[in-house]
């Protein structure tokens, strides 16, 4: 029997009809809205519970509240870069993205690192490991643009992605594995969180809005590449016309 | 509150990163919208 006919002929027309880039672009017109409206009504309300309502922490004072941004921007770093190993068709639109939220994730806790620890900086593992991870997505900026191919440079930026990946359980179990001035994690997929649940529900709002935003970022960002790819096809079809005999 | 200044920083940056993106997407889209409209008014995207 044929290898082709073995499969279900829905199986394939429904993977990859999101592929279509007109029904792409009505899809994502549609969603992108809705997604922009949860980002701001999820991070506006994290904002607002995590700095005027949850309570100040007995050892850091009100610098807790400087986890509501810096959290939930390390988890979308570390998301980022595994959906840029994951669907490397989306990865040069997720890239730059991931790359900032990785950075605010540096930069917010250098200022919870400051007044905490006296230091904006030290070579703590998991410190360091997000910094590789940050340099990690740089690497994958500029290798996906290195090229004249654009191929080419997203075979060679999804390689590179699927290597990084190692970085990610690194990052992860850093604060088990070595004596780290960074804390252990208080939400854990094992067991209950080790946090007080007036703290924990401005976090978790701060955190889906922020997923919603990178989302929306991630969306809109691909919609403007669909419509430029099809502009550049457009353009050369018509200078090949031009040039035809 | 304590600590204000960080927590300032940290919550402005946090805003002025998002935006940044939001606007640089949102500005994308409408110029690659306008040109491609231009280019092939049968597209409404």
């Amino acid at each position: 029997m044929d290898a082709s006919t073995t499969l279900a002929p829905s199986a394939g027309r429904n993977l990859h009809r999101f592929a279509n880039p007109g029904r792409f672009l009505r899809l994502s017109g549609r969603v992108l809205p809705y997604v922009a409206t949860l980002s701001l009504g999820f991070t506006l309300a994290g904002f607002i519970w995590g700095l005027f309502y949850a309570p100040a922490d007995w050892q850091q004072g009100d610098a807790v509240r400087i986890m509501y941004v810096h959290v939930p921007a390390a988890w979308l770093a570390s998301f980022g870069y595994l959906s840029l190993a994951v669907c490397s068709v989306l990865s040069v639109e997720i890239g730059p993205v991931g790359a900032g939220f990785t950075a605010l994730c540096l930069a917010t806790g250098s200022l919870w690192g400051k007044p905490m620890w006296g230091a904006w900086w030290v070579w703590d593992a998991r410190l360091t490991s997000v910094l590789v991870l940050f340099f990690l997505y740089l690497g994958h900026i500029a290798l996906v643009r290195a090229f004249d191919d654009p191929q080419r440079g997203y075979r060679a930026g999804a390689i590179l992605a699927l290597i990084g990946v190692v970085n990610l359980p690194i990052i992860k179990f850093s604060v088990d594995w070595w004596n780290t001035l960074h804390q252990p994690a208080t939400i854990k997929f094992t067991g209950a969180p080790s946090m007080y649940v007036g703290m924990l529900w401005p976090l978790l709002l701060c955190a889906l809005g922020f997923s919603f935003g990178f989302s929306a970022i991630v969306i809109a960002r691909l919609r403007a590449a669909v419509m430029e790819r099809r502009i550049r096809g457009l353009l050369m079809a018509r200078a090949q016309e031009a040039d035809a005999p | 509150m304590t600590h204000l200044p960080y927590i300032v920083a940290s919550y402005g940056l946090t805003v002025l990163v998002g935006a940044a993106y939001a606007i640089d997407a949102w500005l994308r889209m409408s110029r690659a919208r306008r040109r491609l409209a231009a280019i092939d008014p049968r597209t409404h995207p």
